[in-house]
């Protein structure tokens, strides 16, 4: 084997405390006592305490969680079902929508967010979290469905063609056999679809009107308007929701494949 | 795949039923997806009425705008960070893979998700995360000062250098990723062989590892150079007036300015650069990957 280099060794571990350095200072500074330095002044747990009286901040939250809850069914269900009917078309087919399906997931965030607002303009509708809504849907159902998919081509056509020769049905198949197998797959994609919609910020900036303030909105508002050792706080604990989002939704994705 | 064709078969009476499933969620995609850039790829081709509306009368005139030096400027610029980020990512990126791949089995997955975790985290506060470490009082000019490595707080943030380092930041893992499957392919005999030859250590590197995991390096580069170039929140946040780029240029055209055609035409500009990418990755990715592929 290659003789180890330390240079190599050397340049891994800085880049992954490069990965980690800032994500842990912003963690530890949201509970720094001072207020504008950046000295540290000791332990506090004020800012936190201060997010829960924000009204304005509880008001973004209930909006960012009905917009992640609402998009993120709408999404799954919608996305689950392409991925399904996909599943049956001829193989050339499967293939071109695979490659329409990269398109909203390699376009600028930025593109898709004024081209949203153009429509939503055009046809008259005012902007509000219908809209934001409409908007998380489109960059959801690609994820869903590619995720689900995945799970699919690992299926053993076996089972479903057994129930089938046992006497089921189109829908007692995937009912009782194509469903349940699918169940971690798609607990796996709600999760990420409600992740990446609590998280959007670009797609909301362009699509929401004056009362559909998001969290990720209050957060680009705050950071704009000045900083604060609130936002410090309200970093940490985004950071933490999204990173245990993703945690269960490895996990569930790993679950007996 | 004979398995794959039984089941085609056997299922084909209701294949045109189920294939209906598929329509709901194509048609939002359509609605929601195509639509809107169909109407962006029209407008751009509209021009400004005098009150901000739109005027709709064919004109190539927003694209000639475009080769005015001021955007002329940003573009250059945006490509130039673009391409900077996805240079520094490799040198990073690659030594960081090369040591994933060779650990043992099975710390690898765990390594690489430790990589992939903070990318699925709020792009906005890892930005943000950026802005307390850069500051005029931020954590490195404490650190760089309290070691009397400077005498006078440096000007980080609001510079070309951190909007690199912030794009650098959001994106290595997508350098990572590819190219750790292309260096767990890699035979290590083959690197052997080169150390029996009595090969330096540059030319293992250069003439074995880099021309075997070619594919990984030409996918890594497209995989942070797309994102990296369609940015705005790293430009917005860590980057001043001068450090604009092609994303911001979209939305102050359009939210600031209120030209939509111009706005328009600019993001068809970042988007045919973006499908440009696009192409070159499916193409690099289709050549398949035979041990000597790249050469």
């Amino acid at each position: 084997m290659k003789p180890r280099s330390m240079g190599v060794n050397a340049v891994s571990l800085l880049a992954m405390l490069f990965l980690y350095g800032p994500i842990i200072v912003l963690v530890l500074y949201s509970f720094n006592a001072a207020h504008l330095s950046m000295t540290w002044r000791g332990a506090t747990l004020k800012w936190y305490a201060a997010l829960w009286h924000d009204e304005a901040l509880l008001a973004a939250t209930a909006n960012s969680l009905l917009i992640a809850l609402v998009s993120t069914i709408g999404a799954t269900s919608l996305g689950g079902l392409l991925a399904l009917g996909m599943e049956q078309m001829p193989r050339r087919r499967q293939q071109i929508l695979e490659g329409g399906l990269v398109l909203p997931l390699v376009i600028p965030e930025v593109m898709m967010g004024v081209a949203l607002m153009l429509l939503f303009v055009t046809v008259h509708m005012p902007l509000g979290l219908t809209t934001v809504i409409l908007g998380h849907i489109v960059f959801n159902i690609p994820l869903v469905t590619i995720m689900i998919r995945t799970r699919l081509r690992k299926l053993d056509p076996m089972l479903r063609e057994a129930a089938a020769d046992l006497g089921a049905d189109a829908w007692q198949v995937f009912r009782y056999v194509t469903l349940p197998l699918l169940r971690p797959a798609i607990w796996g994609a709600v999760l990420v679809a409600f992740t990446v919609s609590l998280d959007d910020f670009l797609v909301t900036f362009f699509t929401a009107g004056p009362g559909a303030t998001t969290l990720p909105l209050k957060v680009y508002s705050m950071i704009k308007s000045g900083v604060t050792p609130e936002i410090n706080a309200l970093s940490a604990l985004l950071l933490g929701v999204s990173m245990m989002g993703v945690a269960g939704s490895l996990y569930l994705q790993r679950r007996e494949v | 795949m004979p398995s794959d064709d039984v089941s085609h078969t056997s299922v084909a009476q209701d294949s045109c039923r189920s294939c209906w499933l598929a329509a709901p969620g194509l048609l939002w995609l359509a609605l929601f997806f195509l639509v809107p850039l169909g109407l962006v790829f029209t407008i751009s081709f509209a021009s400004r009425g005098t009150y901000g509306g739109i005027v709709w009368e064919f004109t190539w005139a927003n694209y000639v705008d475009l080769l005015h030096p001021l955007y002329g400027k940003i573009l250059a610029q945006s490509l130039w960070y673009a391409t900077l980020t996805t240079a520094i990512c490799f040198l990073l990126g690659f030594p960081l893979a090369y040591v994933i791949a060779r650990s043992p089995a099975r710390w690898q997955p765990v390594l690489l998700l430790l990589v992939m975790l903070p990318f699925w985290t709020n792009f906005l506060v890892r930005t943000y995360a950026w802005m307390i470490l850069l500051r005029h009082d931020g954590l490195t000019n404490n650190v760089l000062l309290a070691l009397g490595l400077i005498t006078e707080p440096l000007e980080l943030l609001y510079t070309p250098t951190a909007v690199v380092i912030g794009l650098v930041y959001g994106y290595l893992p997508f350098m990572v990723l590819p190219l750790y499957v292309a260096v767990e392919r890699l035979d290590p005999v083959l690197v052997e062989a080169a150390w029996d030859l009595y090969a330096s250590r540059w030319a293992v590197l250069t003439r074995v590892v880099m021309p075997l995991t070619m594919p990984g390096i030409v996918g890594g580069c497209i995989l942070v150079f797309i994102p990296s170039i369609g940015s705005f929140i790293t430009p917005d946040l860590l980057g001043g007036a001068r450090s604009m780029m092609i994303g911001n240029l979209i939305q102050h055209e359009y939210l600031v300015v209120r030209d939509w055609p111009l706005g328009s035409a600019v993001s068809f500009v970042l988007m045919a650069i973006v499908m440009a990418a696009v192409v070159l990755y499916y193409r690099q990715a289709s050549r398949g990957d035979g041990p000597l592929e790249g050469r």
